[in-house]
């Protein structure tokens, strides 16, 4: 059954552009039920401000069902606020009680420039994806499926990496601003395929590499595997890292036999 | 009416016609596919897949998306499979029976020529999508596993767990993504398409808004591909994304193109119903759960006591009382009726009254809870989030939901609109799913549209153009199509009303779900085009955008996509006027069987009704296709 939550106090960042100084603005719901969801409360909020004839809070946000990955969020603090395994789009208000402050910021991450207000920039994840997040089977001419048998257990780990979303809570929730757990879950998605063999060295160079010019680096902190919306364990990074060392051997004999 | 449309189906008996089309096509050689600029809107699975696969080819692709990356399209949401007539169960499954069964579900409103095509190439999907490592369901043995869906006797549906449609959408950006890389694709993210531009009869390229900037651009190419989705939003609540909209279907339409069956939406009967009056969007719970729920409500109206003090005999599990054979898996638009009239007759539950419920506590006893949660943990876990109530112990509440628009741009065997070089794919074309589409089946319909039918039937188009000359950018049909896109952001900015673009855009979605909804009368429809013009005229008049032109203004965007919803509105309620039948997903209240099934007219309405715009939203000109069928026979569609 629901309830009504009163006297909700919200900071929100507001920034104008990429280079403006952002400030926090405050905001007070009065009353609000328990049934809605954070983005509903955003949007009531936004809904005010036009009333009043200010802008919009500018958010990322589409879906609405935790699939797509557009909305972010830190919500004080916690990258998609504090419910586990759940993009902010599916947190709703009953995690919530009367009188609480919410801090509502963007992903804060030097790889994600904030464009404005709540919205930031993750094109950086798909620079990596586009280095070698793929396996090259132009349309045409693939055979037939069952050909290529695959045991369940590593279709099932394959498809356990294949859920990253691409939100990119797990570079905001990462000290360093590292995309480890990003990158990792591509690579082991492809990586453990037999379709994704013969690329899987020169892929794996390649992403993470990218994937150094871009983001910060990995040191173990495990923040990633807590803040990620899909649950991703961070073994996956133990499988990129060992791809990675083998790629550095492999590429170079392939190299050398020119 | 007149019958103007020439469909170009191939000839020969409906198993060749692609086959014949594909052997007597135009073609352009690989050094002349470079010099054929192909434009692509929108990257859900129609876009991209399209996109890539152009690209390999040789064509330059210039991929347009309003999302910060391709990966976002709301192909993505997609819970349950994709349907190919791979036969891996041997139960009997074939091209012929996926082509019947798609037919029969549309409820003889589609084109025999398209269906039987998509059946064709739904086997190469599933080839395609597995060497690009989509990591479907297998079994232990390393085969591929399937199960079945609601329309089909035999069990075609492959699945990657309840994400398929996310697993096939990163499957198809990563193709494009690799094609960026190399740079066969050139991408333009957040940047939304604001109108076609049309030049002596032909498409000649498009205008679009960068999003960040406000900057107003033109592109001009030698074909344009539209793969911009559905148009489920107008209905305010919907399982669509936020921000999907019909504005690039609109604007052809209103450039040229005709608008085919636009009455023809789906109302997916297991969603979570509305819990309040600011809900921004409803979600779905996958068909699925019917296998194994039972739908009841009580038998007596108003009864408000909790589910669990309901006796047996005092609950109406009006599925499976109504239609026995199939009983909870009634086809999508019978379930949903069914909901609907249990509803209004006040014997709805839940707080508002809203809902019939699905109820798992037979399964749990019969099945254990264990083997309950291994099948929809997931999704129970899913509707607790969203509802705070625990399905294991409380029956859930379901209603339906707008999910998807069989109805888009009418679009001839080659999926080209009736502007030359203008093509549609995906949701945004009306072509394969008649009245009704199948669960499954759109996965299935926007990959073979991108990745096995256009590739083919634009070099028909382009090898035409070969050393010709072509407007580019700087001919004056652009700049004036320019300036008609900025006059009109600026309208919407300086209106200087008190209402916001989200307030109409709900108003007008009561309007359209009320009257042109589950079930339409003459009454109603007219009400409705009374009532959605007067309130188009305040928005005219009252609306309030804040911020300015330039720049990025999230309220600004929302504001030009419903107002191509008021426009849509009008030819949804006309359409589903004109139509005298019922027919999969529009039901007329006045043409029923005496148990309230729907009643279809086939001498009179066997066609597609694609309409042109006259300028005037409310005075649109209907023609008509008629759809002759040479392979399947009418059959009164029965699942009693």
């Amino acid at each position: 059954m629901s309830n009504t939550l009163k006297n909700l106090t919200l900071k929100v960042w507001r920034q104008s552009g990429p280079q403006a100084n952002g400030a926090f603005e405050t905001h007070v719901i009065d009353e609000i039920t328990d049934e809605a969801s954070f983005l509903e409360m955003i949007d009531i909020l936004n809904e005010r401000l036009i009333d009043e004839g200010r802008e919009a809070v500018v958010f990322d946000h589409d879906c609405r069902e935790g699939i797509c990955g557009t909305c972010s969020l830190m919500i004080n603090g916690q990258a998609h606020g504090p419910e586990r395994g759940t993009a902010t789009c599916q947190l709703h208000m009953r995690k919530f009680s009367s009188g609480d402050t919410i801090v509502i910021e963007p992903w804060r991450a030097s790889a994600f420039p904030i464009i404005r207000d709540l919205m930031v920039d993750r094109s950086a994840f798909d620079r990596i994806v586009e280095a070698g997040g793929y396996i090259t089977a132009a349309t045409g001419g693939a055979p037939d499926a069952n050909l290529i048998p695959v045991p369940k257990p590593v279709a099932d780990a394959a498809m356990d990496a294949a859920q990253c979303i691409g939100c990119g809570a797990c570079v905001a929730a990462c000290p360093n601003g590292a995309a480890n757990l990003f990158t990792a879950a591509k690579i082991t998605h492809l990586n453990l395929l037999p379709q994704g063999q013969a690329e899987r060295f020169k892929r794996t160079e390649d992403m993470v590499e990218t994937m150094d010019a871009h983001f910060g680096s990995c040191t173990n902190h495990g923040e990633c595997e807590a803040a990620c919306p899909k649950e991703i364990s961070i073994d996956v990074i133990a499988l990129m890292n060992a791809d990675y060392r083998k790629a550095k051997t492999k590429n170079r004999k392939q190299l050398a036999l020119k | 009416m007149s019958t103007t449309l020439d469909s170009k189906i191939p000839d020969g008996p409906v198993g060749d016609k692609w086959d014949n089309f594909k052997a007597n096509e135009k073609l352009v050689n690989p050094a002349n596919k470079r010099k054929f600029k192909i434009i692509v809107v929108g990257t859900g699975l129609a876009g991209a897949s399209a996109a890539a696969t152009l690209a390999e080819l040789g064509y330059q692709v210039d991929a347009f998306t309003f999302h910060d990356s391709p990966r976002r399209a709301h192909s993505i949401a997609a819970q349950g499979g994709i349907n190919a007539a791979k036969n891996y169960r041997g139960d009997g499954d074939s091209v012929h029976r996926l082509f019947y069964d798609t037919i029969k579900g549309g409820d003889f409103r589609s084109r025999e020529a398209n269906v039987h095509r998509l059946a064709q190439v739904s086997v190469n999907i599933i080839d395609q999508m597995v060497a690009q490592g989509v990591p479907f369901a297998r079994e232990y043995g390393g085969m591929l596993d399937n199960r079945s869906f609601g329309g089909a006797q035999v069990s075609r549906t492959f699945y990657a767990r309840g994400q398929t449609g996310q697993q096939l959408l990163l499957g198809a950006y990563q193709q494009l993504a690799r094609q960026i890389g190399i740079g066969g694709v050139r991408l333009f993210n957040r940047t939304e398409f604001v109108d076609v531009v049309v030049v002596d009869g032909r498409c000649a390229g498009i205008v679009v808004r960068d999003l960040m900037t406000g900057e107003i651009s033109s592109h001009s190419a030698h074909a344009v591909v539209l793969a911009t989705g559905g148009y489920g939003n107008a209905f305010f609540l919907s399982t669509n994304a936020m921000a999907c909209n019909v504005t690039a279907a609109w604007r052809a339409h209103k450039r040229g193109a005709f608008f085919a069956n636009p009455c023809y939406t789906q109302i997916h009967p297991t969603c979570i119903p509305q819990s309040d009056d600011f809900q921004s969007k409803l979600t779905l719970m996958s068909e699925s759960l019917r296998n194994d729920g039972r739908v009841w409500v009580p038998k007596v109206a108003g009864d408000s006591r909790a589910p669990h003090l309901i006796p047996e005999d005092e609950r109406d599990y009006y599925l499976e009382r109504l239609y026995p054979s199939f009983g909870n898996l009634a086809p999508r638009d019978i379930s949903s009726r069914a909901a609907k009239r249990a509803v209004d007759a006040g014997q709805g539950v839940g707080p508002k009254q809203n809902g019939v419920y699905l109820d798992f506590a037979e399964a749990i006893s019969r099945l254990g809870k264990a083997t309950v949660a291994e099948r929809y943990g997931n999704l129970f876990d899913m509707y607790e989030r969203i509802t705070g109530e625990n399905p294991y112990d409380v029956p859930m509440r379901i209603y339906p939901a707008s999910h998807y628009t069989m109805g888009g741009l009418w679009v001839d065997y080659e999926l080209m609109t009736t502007i030359p070089g203008l093509y549609a794919a995906g949701e945004a074309n009306f072509s394969d799913h008649g009245a009704n589409r199948l669960g499954a089946s759109a996965l299935m319909q926007g990959l073979a549209d991108g990745y096995f039918v256009l590739p083919y039937t634009i070099s028909n188009y382009l090898a035409g153009w070969l050393n010709k000359s072509v407007p580019d950018t700087s001919h004056p049909e652009f700049s004036k199509v320019e300036h008609e896109a900025r006059d009109r952001y600026h309208r919407f900015a300086s209106v200087g009303g008190t209402r916001s673009p989200d307030w109409f855009h709900r108003e007008l979605g009561k309007i359209i779900w009320d009257y042109c909804g589950m079930e339409r009368t003459e009454a109603g429809l007219e009400k409705a085009l009374g009532e959605i013009p007067a309130l188009y005229e305040e928005f005219k008049k009252d609306l309030r955008v804040t911020g300015g032109t330039d720049g990025l203004n999230q309220t600004l965007e929302k504001a030009g996509r419903v107002e191509d919803f008021f426009e849509l509105g009008m030819l949804m309620c006309r359409d589903a006027l004109d139509r005298k039948e019922s027919c999969g997903g529009h039901f007329r209240a006045e043409y029923q069987t005496e148990e309230g099934e729907a009643l279809r007219d086939d001498e009179n309405f066997a066609h597609v009704a694609a309409w042109e715009s006259t300028g005037d939203p409310m005075a649109p000109q209907r023609h008509v296709e008629e759809l002759v069928y040479e392979e399947v026979h009418f059959q009164t569609r029965s699942y009693k």
